[in-house]
């Protein structure tokens, strides 16, 4: 299982062009963090999720 | 008359920074175009997926944007925040905030300090929010911070100068832009600010707070551009500074 | 230029005289004043730029009474507002200047004035700076005291009472070298709560090994800020090098010194220039170095051994009483001395209004203490003088008229750490 954003989702073996594709989030407008880890968006075709992993899909939000 | 505001190597023609929390996404707009601001804060956190819009498709083109570290409760955190803030390529400011204090949301200067050396260093213009202590500020200089933010009061106390006489000491002793940051919660206040030789003000909740936003947002713009000439201008006298001495001081002066 | 300086003993070879007429009348001869000679050290500061291009900038006369008026309603004193009270449009405002400059000195420091005594320990001097009694060219009585000599002279000062001394010798890094210094601040230490230095510059390495051996405080005067009146004034000798002495503050406070001294001798150039010089470069080194202690002279020309004609050109004492109050108007926290240079009227007056620190029991003359403080004739046993004295109250009869001005005499206060 992977933790998403808090959320435990069966998503493992998945690359993340995968399982984004399965979401509606807008690409341009988020950025992944990986076991804390940043990944770039050219490396989401290759980075394959593993069991355990923590994921962060951030966005900008208002703020003061 | 050539008066910019500089960070970090940018002019800006503003020196009104715009928060864009606690209010609708639709009054963005009108609020960057009615308060003349060149510089938006945003936060960053998790994507919702069922929200469809997304703050950036509301801030019109060429504002600056400077996102904050807000919910950082140590360097580290706020360090990993501007990362990502960054990588979503809206270029390199950042206003880092570290609040262990989740109850008067006082930030931890401590910590600043440490991130906006980690931060400088990895190239990024870094804006530090502080509580106004001298020797803070210097050490925040020493970090590499590109300008220093002051807070007026706490944040979103909209109490206006409560720490006027530190602030002024900031102005005084540090060589880079002093922009009072939260507490602010009226026009009169920012002109105040101004006058004292502030770099800029940043305001949130007293817009979001305003019964017509964009209205206040004018109202503000037009305060700070007051306290701005105001302060250029080189303000008038200060009366009463002490009773005069009965006899001359100096006469014992030879020709 | 005018030669008012320029005076030739008898006593030089035909020379060597020759010599010295080439380096007065024909500046190629000279060295380069603006470069370093080997062994100094340089260090990358910005102080330096700073002040200078600010002095560059201002035009005294451009300012007029509003400005001067608007100065003195200002809460905190600007750059701008510190140049238009040093500036002539100011003179008639001279009694305000004091009433502000006198509560402002309150402010900081109370009713205190600090009382120290300068100790001359040598007189050789490898210089020619034209107005100076020590100058390599003058006949005078040479004079380099041996570490009994110099023990001698601290008791006797030590006895009168005296908390803190400043130890000076003429600028011979041969005759007077720093190991030479650092015993005497040893010295010093067991007689004296704190000990200051006025010496030839150093570099940084050599201000921390003075401050181990018990310095704190180090006074180096610039004696004028415009680099190209320097020139012409001093022609001979590692003095000559403008640059190095600029940043001698800066590498003593870098060597671990307590504390710094600043100042013009007034009268060699435009005095308002200098004056305006010597606080920025105390403002801007106590930005950078927001812990050290700062302190400011006001010195002006006197006349010296074999040449009475030198005197304070332009700064009388109006003028000198001006700058003075524009120095704690613009620097509020920063100690003012005043010499014995000037009268004791002048002192008594100036002490009432911004000056916080005073020489007593003053002799600039070599080992002559015990002939000053007692009378007892010490036959050909002293140096003469660098120049000459006006005040010459002993440290009793200082501490009593200060008091007597319901002002409150300090020898010291510092714990040393």
């Amino acid at each position: 299982m992977v933790k998403v954003n808090g959320e435990l989702l069966p998503v493992d073996g998945k690359t993340l062009s995968e399982y984004l594709e399965t979401t509606s989030f807008d690409i341009r407008r988020i950025v992944i963090e990986r076991n804390e880890e940043i990944v770039s968006k050219s490396a989401y075709n290759d980075v394959i999720l593993q069991d355990g992993d923590i994921v962060e899909v951030v966005s900008f939000v208002g703020g003061g | 008359m050539d008066d910019k505001l500089i960070i970090g190597g940018h002019e800006f023609n503003s020196r009104f920074i715009l928060g864009s929390g606690k209010y609708s996404l639709n009054l963005i707009e009108a609020a960057v175009r009615d308060a003349g601001a060149e510089i938006i804060t945003l936060a960053v956190r998790r994507a919702n997926t069922k929200e469809k819009e997304n703050i950036l498709d509301f801030i019109p083109e060429g504002v600056t944007l400077l996102p904050n570290t807000s919910g950082a409760r140590n360097a580290e955190e706020a360090v990993r925040i501007a990362r990502l803030a960054r990588e979503l390529g809206c270029g390199n400011f950042v206003k880092v905030e570290i609040m262990r204090d989740a109850k008067y949301l006082l930030p931890d200067n401590a910590e600043t300090i440490r991130a906006t050396e980690i931060l400088a260093g990895e190239g990024f213009v870094v804006m530090p929010y502080m509580y106004p202590d001298l020797n803070a500020a210097r050490d925040l200089v020493n970090a590499g911070a590109a300008t220093i933010m002051p807070l007026a009061a706490p944040i979103g106390s909209n109490k206006g100068l409560a720490t006027k006489e530190f602030i002024q000491i900031l102005i005084d002793e540090i060589d880079l832009p002093i922009i009072v940051d939260a507490g602010i919660g009226k026009p009169s206040q920012a002109c105040e600010a101004m006058e004292m030789g502030a770099a800029a003000i940043m305001a949130n909740t007293a817009l979001a707070t305003a019964g017509n936003l964009p209205l206040m947002a004018a109202a503000f713009r037009q305060a700070v551009e007051a306290g701005r000439k105001a302060y250029l201008s080189g303000l008038g006298r200060v009366l009463a500074r002490g009773s005069s001495a009965s006899d001359p001081l100096t006469g014992f002066l030879r020709d | 230029m005018d030669n008012q300086y320029f005076v030739d003993s008898g006593n030089l070879s035909a020379e060597a005289l020759e010599r010295k007429h080439r380096l007065e009348n024909d500046p190629s001869c000279r060295k380069n004043h603006m470069e370093y000679l080997p062994g100094m050290e340089e260090i990358k500061s910005d102080i330096r730029e700073k002040v200078i291009s600010q002095m560059n900038e201002y035009s005294p006369e451009k300012y007029t009474a509003k400005d001067v008026r608007t100065a003195l309603e200002h809460d905190t004193c600007s750059i701008e507002d510190f140049k238009a009270l040093l500036s002539p449009a100011a003179a008639p405002f001279l009694e305000q200047m004091a009433e502000r400059a006198r509560l402002e000195t309150g402010k900081h420091f109370g009713n205190t004035v600090y009382v120290f005594t300068p100790l001359y320990i040598a007189n050789y001097c490898e210089n020619y700076c034209v107005y100076c009694g020590f100058n390599c060219y003058n006949h005078i009585k040479r004079m380099k005291l041996s570490m009994e000599q110099i023990e001698h002279e601290m008791k006797i000062i030590a006895d009168s009472g005296m908390e803190e001394i400043l130890i000076l010798t003429g600028e011979s890094r041969s005759q007077s070298d720093v190991k030479y210094i650092g015993e005497a601040c040893k010295l010093a230490r067991k007689y004296f709560r704190m000990v200051g230095l006025e010496i030839y510059p150093v570099n940084t390495d050599e201000y921390r090994y003075l401050h181990e051996c018990g310095a704190d405080y180090v006074t180096v005067f610039q004696e004028t800020y415009d680099a190209e009146k320097y020139e012409t004034l001093h022609l001979l000798g590692h003095k000559r090098v403008w640059p190095y002495r600029f940043d001698a503050q800066e590498r003593a406070l870098l060597g671990g010194m307590r504390g710094v001294a600043f100042s013009a001798l007034l009268g060699l150039s435009d005095f308002r220039k200098d004056a305006l010089a010597s606080a920025l470069h105390v403002y801007y080194l106590q930005r950078k170095y927001p812990y050290a202690e700062m302190s400011l002279s006001c010195p002006r020309l006197r006349p010296i051994l074999n040449n009475d004609s030198i005197n304070p050109h332009d700064v009388g004492e109006k003028q000198l009483c001006q700058i003075i109050c524009a120095y704690r108007i613009f620097l509020p926290y920063v100690g003012i001395t005043v010499s014995s240079r000037e009268s004791a009227e002048f002192r008594n007056g100036i002490v009432k209004i911004a000056a916080t620190k005073v020489s007593a029991g003053v002799s600039t003359g070599i080992g002559d203490h015990e002939s000053k403080y007692s009378g007892k004739e010490s036959g050909d046993a002293e140096g003469d003088e660098q120049f000459e004295i006006c005040d010459s109250r002993s440290l009793d009869r200082m501490y009593k008229d200060i008091s007597e001005e319901g002002l409150q005499p300090v020898l010291n206060d510092y714990l040393y750490v």
